[in-house]
């Protein structure tokens, strides 16, 4: 952690993240129900997820695997032996009335994640990371729908059982944009590793706790004690599903907890609801404590020996360390890099491109063309998949110089995104492709023939005259011609 | 008698029976204090046991990431109380 | 004159041509069947129609048998008497006017009475045995993950086994062919070690050179009537060629206490899913989430099951865990090294099934306590993970008494010789 100035009598924010993420398998963790989306309530489900009685669970290898995989990205222990425990807890969202997570023997411990917030690196501790079921999901009806308002509740099992890593950071955080910023880079290891969809709904979920402490309790490396950490009093938001919405609401709670301190009144100890329309955090009426959950050994599950399965699972490279090889083996600055990695898919393609053409080239129509006009659409690269060959095939005429960057740019690429064409169609239908050398030849020597003067203003010395024949040269092949090539040939036929 | 470290009171019982969403009369709650008392009096005798180590002797049981087939939403709601266009309905969370 | 052996009769015939085809199966109504109504015993679960099979029944099917009911039980599997039951008490047909045992008291009872040939229970601490001893027939808990447990509705997950009722040792065994071996629904099921023919074939009477251990312990605070008949058998195994000796198990006068922490542990999680909302009893009583559970599980459940869920509650709870629950899984590992080194020098304990003959009827239900002590000879077994049988032995007064024999894990062969020699 970076050392920060802190003055005495300064407030510091403390914040801590507990993120849970869908792992992306095909069936759910305990069951063979699939994890697909549907819109039909009550489809995905059996008498496992619906915790019928006498039904048990039964482990998902791939969902076990995955956890491997995120604990291998950062760097985290998997020891010896790892548990599921029972979590008991009433509410209506829960088929069994307790969750099957894991308590003190979780898969992944001690990891950690770098991120960079405005161009300084910071390492994030990460505590813990552990495997547990999803409960399902509650529609509040009636009463205009609040949780705290509504008359009734409908409850739909699809999402019961679908697996969950919970990703436990230590309170590491003093911005809301640093929060933001670890929750953007864990995404993309987790898409990097294939185990995350951060396009499904409801695929990522936050809470996190914020507590305001006094400077004084900052030591020199940045780090807050665990008594001071203890005696403050934190809130714990719920309900935050984004990068965004992270970094709103505990910008929000910050401030409100600032406010409240300013005004000599104490921060209450509670859960608070993020409540993403109105842009505001309330009070939350909590379901059990902390210690009233009396977790224990789930007996239906045999314990996981699974720490060798670190050696034998494979993991893509990260992009942290993709970012630097990029900048080494291409020679591209530190912007382009990290556009070109900011997810696997770009980086994948730009290697692509990058190997057969100039990097250079490459970077340049991966991160800048292509990404901005995906951009421009509101469109990611997944979104244009299928299209990636004819993108790889525009980059060949422009690297085989057979069409001009603008027309490349602005005719075939656009035309390629919105209509879905061929580039080799567009360049033949809009007459794109470069006149041929016999025909610019043929016109360069018409227009030394056609125009002494200026042939002679050249010999002359004079500078201007061989643009104007350049553009004699144009106007002749109807700007196709490239014009670096026409005064190139100028020149020759002029010595 | 000997010495009791255990002590169920009203209080401890009424306190359990919410954790356990189990509504209890107040006859119910006496009675059960008294029992109670008994009963953990009785289980003091663990105090006594040893720690004893235990390796489990069954290990890395799982599944194959592989779909089976689901229930009927009819079936799955068939023993509900309440439904609602397909979804069970119950009481509001506030 | 019936016995009120079953919570609802059926007649669900079996797919296929196979070893019970022709015979007549009792299923616990703690196993769910598809289609027919699984109470538990229990208010709760009075209108519950399971959508789906457990597997032992699916396996019952496969063999050909034939499903005539579904047995009374005490409610959820909570009580030595099956009084707890909702669905009123079952008569013994050993002993009119008392209890059957229980909790499987209903399919021991339909077993004894002749309303079924064979019977599944379920013996979380000696569910199975208890009411086959009091009703004089042949009951089987089988080793901790020999029989698919998926379908059998909860009650202490790490302690329970589906098991047979039969007359004879030889039915008993042929049953549990069927409904052993691993099941992939059951994560804690695996494959017994190989052994020599099935269990029926194991019951050739052969004890000729078998040693049998006695555990002193378990003869403590026995009634003497049990005691009698009980070295009676003794005696008949020793005639038979069989070496017996005194053993130690100095572990399980705490075996009670940590059987019972356990049990209402798992069951005080086990049960928590009875909240009206996806199945079951639902209080009409109104009010927001909390309010409404509260009612319908007081509602649903009778005493017995409140007691063991709040006492669970209590166990698991901040400030006592360390000195119940996890004091309990002590005892559990204390209890089952006593057992290892015992089968170290012996090939299979024996002891009476239970200290006690069976109750009158409505004597014991108004001191839970005693109740509890009256399972000191059985729930050891369960705490161990091992395999059991309960025998009849005689009678005292004109009470059947039982007699149990212990193995290792998967020595289901050794203990149905043994039994087979009486």
């Amino acid at each position: 952690m970076t050392a920060q100035t802190v003055q005495r009598g300064d407030l510091v924010t403390v914040i801590g993240l507990e993120v849970h993420v869908q792992l992306e398998t095909e069936t759910k963790i305990f069951c063979g129900c699939p994890t697909a989306q549907t819109d039909e309530p009550n489809t995905n489900v059996c008498p496992v997820c619906l915790g019928l009685p006498g039904a048990l669970p039964v482990l998902n290898e791939t969902a076990v695997e995955a956890a491997v995989k995120i604990g291998k990205a950062i760097d985290a222990s998997i020891p010896e032996e790892t548990r599921f425990h029972r979590k008991n807890y009433y509410y209506p969202d829960l088929p069994k009335n307790f969750q099957i997570t894991q308590y003190d023997e979780p898969i992944c411990q001690d990891g950690e994640l770098e991120i960079a917030v405005e161009g300084e690196r910071r390492t994030i501790t990460i505590e813990r990371a552990h495997l547990e079921e999803d409960p399902g999901s509650l529609q509040h009806v009636g009463g205009g729908g609040g949780i705290d308002t509504a008359e009734y509740t409908l409850v739909n099992y699809n999402r019961a059982g679908v697996p969950l890593m919970e990703i436990v950071t230590a309170p590491d955080f003093r911005t809301a944009a640093e929060a933001r910023a670890f929750l953007a880079e864990l995404e993309e290891v987790l898409e990097y590793l294939g185990v995350f969809d951060a396009g499904r709904d409801g695929s990522l979920r936050v809470d996190a706790n914020l507590s305001i402490v006094d400077g004084e309790e900052v030591d020199d490396e940045g780090r807050i004690g665990t008594e001071a950490l203890e005696a403050a009093n934190r809130t714990e938001v719920k309900n935050i599903s984004s990068h965004k919405g992270a970094e709103k609401a505990l910008a929000y709670e910050e401030t409100r907890q600032r406010n409240a301190i300013q005004r000599g009144r104490v921060v209450e100890q509670e859960t608070r609801h993020w409540d993403e329309s109105r842009g505001i955090t309330v009070s939350m009426r909590s379901k059990e404590a902390e210690k009233d959950y009396r977790y224990f050994r789930e007996a239906d599950l045999p314990p996981l020996r699974v720490s060798h399965w670190k050696d034998e699972i494979p993991i893509p490279e990260l992009p942290t360390a993709r970012r630097e090889r990029f900048r080494e083996e291409y020679a591209l600055g530190e912007e382009a890099a990290s556009k070109l990695t900011s997810t696997k898919q770009v980086a994948d393609f730009y290697e692509d491109v990058a190997r057969e053409f100039d990097p250079d080239l490459a970077a340049t129509w991966v991160a800048d063309e292509l990404l901005g006009e995906l951009n421009y659409r509101d469109l990611e690269i997944t979104d244009v998949a299928g299209r990636l060959d004819a993108v790889h095939r525009l980059i060949e005429l422009v690297d085989g110089d057979e069409i001009t960057a603008k027309n490349a740019r602005e005719v075939v690429l656009r035309g390629m995104l919105d209509d879905g064409d061929d580039p080799d169609e567009i360049v033949e239908r809009e007459g794109l492709g470069k006149t041929g050398a016999d025909e610019v030849e043929q016109a360069v020597l018409e227009a030394i023939e056609e125009n002494p003067e200026a042939v002679a203003d050249h010999e002359a010395g004079e500078a201007g005259a061989i643009n104007f024949l350049v553009g004699q040269v144009m106007a002749k092949t109807g700007g196709s011609a490239d014009p670096g090539d026409v005064n190139g040939l100028l020149r020759e036929e002029l010595e | 008698m000997t010495e009791r470290t255990t002590a169920v009171d009203a209080e401890e019982v009424r306190h359990v029976a919410s954790l356990a969403r189990v509504d209890l009369a107040d006859d119910e709650v006496g009675r059960f204090a008294e029992q109670f008392e008994d009963i953990l009096t009785y289980f003091e005798r663990l105090d006594e046991v040893p720690e004893v180590d235990h390796d489990a002797d069954l290990t890395n049981v799982m599944r194959p990431d592989e779909p089976r087939e689901c229930l009927e939403t009819d079936a799955a709601l068939e023993n509900a109380a309440d439904t609602e266009d397909g979804f069970f309905k119950g009481p509001n969370v506030s | 004159m019936s016995v009120n052996a079953f919570i609802t009769e059926t007649e669900l015939e079996g797919t296929d041509e196979g070893p019970l085809s022709g015979r007549t199966v009792a299923v616990k109504d703690n196993i769910s069947t598809a289609g027919v109504r699984t109470t538990c015993g229990s208010k709760m679960l009075a209108e519950y129609v399971p959508p789906y099979d457990a597997t032992v029944v699916e396996r019952l099917k496969a063999a050909g048998a034939t499903i005539v009911g579904k047995t009374n039980m005490d409610e959820f599997g909570m009580g030595t008497t099956t009084e707890t039951s909702h669905f009123g008490s079952t008569d013994n047909p050993a002993a009119p006017g008392h209890v059957p045992g229980g909790s499987s008291g209903g399919s021991a009872a339909a077993v004894a009475a002749g309303e079924a040939d064979l019977a599944l229970g379920s013996d979380t601490g000696g569910s199975i045995r208890c009411p086959a001893a009091f009703c004089g027939v042949v009951g089987i808990k089988p080793t901790y993950g020999l029989v698919s447990r998926y379908g059998l509705v909860a009650y202490g997950n790490s302690l329970e086994q589906i098991g047979p009722f039969a007359q004879t040792v030889e039915d008993a065994a042929a049953l549990l062919d069927v409904i052993a071996g691993p099941d992939e629904r059951d994560a804690t099921t695996r494959e017994a070690p190989d052994g020599e023919g099935t269990y029926a074939d194991a019951a050739d009477g052969d004890v000729d050179g078998l040693s049998v251990g006695i555990p002193t312990e378990l003869l403590e605070g026995a009634d003497q009537g049990v005691i009698d008949a009980f070295e009676e058998t003794v005696e008949t195994l020793e005639s038979a060629g069989a070496t017996t000796r005194e053993v130690c198990l100095p572990s399980v006068g705490h075996a009670v206490s940590a059987y019972y922490v356990i049990a209402m542990s798992e069951a005080s999680s086990n049960l928590a899913r009875f909240d009206g909302v996806r199945y079951g009893h639902s209080s009409d009583a109104g009010g927001n989430w909390n309010d409404a559970f509260g009612r319908t599980r007081a509602e649903g459940f009778g005493d017995e099951v409140k007691r063991r869920i709040l006492l669970g509650t209590y166990a698991l709870s901040a400030g006592y865990h360390d000195k119940y629950y996890k004091k309990a899984q002590d005892a559990r590992a204390w209890v089952t090294r006593d057992f290892d080194e015992a089968f170290d020098e012996v090939d299979v304990l024996a002891s009476p099934t239970m200290p006690v003959p069976p109750f009158e009827l409505g004597e014991s239900l108004d001191d839970p306590l005693q109740l509890y002590l009256a399972d000191a000879n059985t729930v050891p077994v369960n705490l161990a993970n091992l395999p059991a049988i309960s025998v009849p032995a005689g009678e005292t007064n004109g009470l059947p008494v039982g007699v149990q024999f212990i193995g290792p894990a998967f020595g289901e062969r050794r203990i149905v010789r043994t039994a087979s020699a009486l």
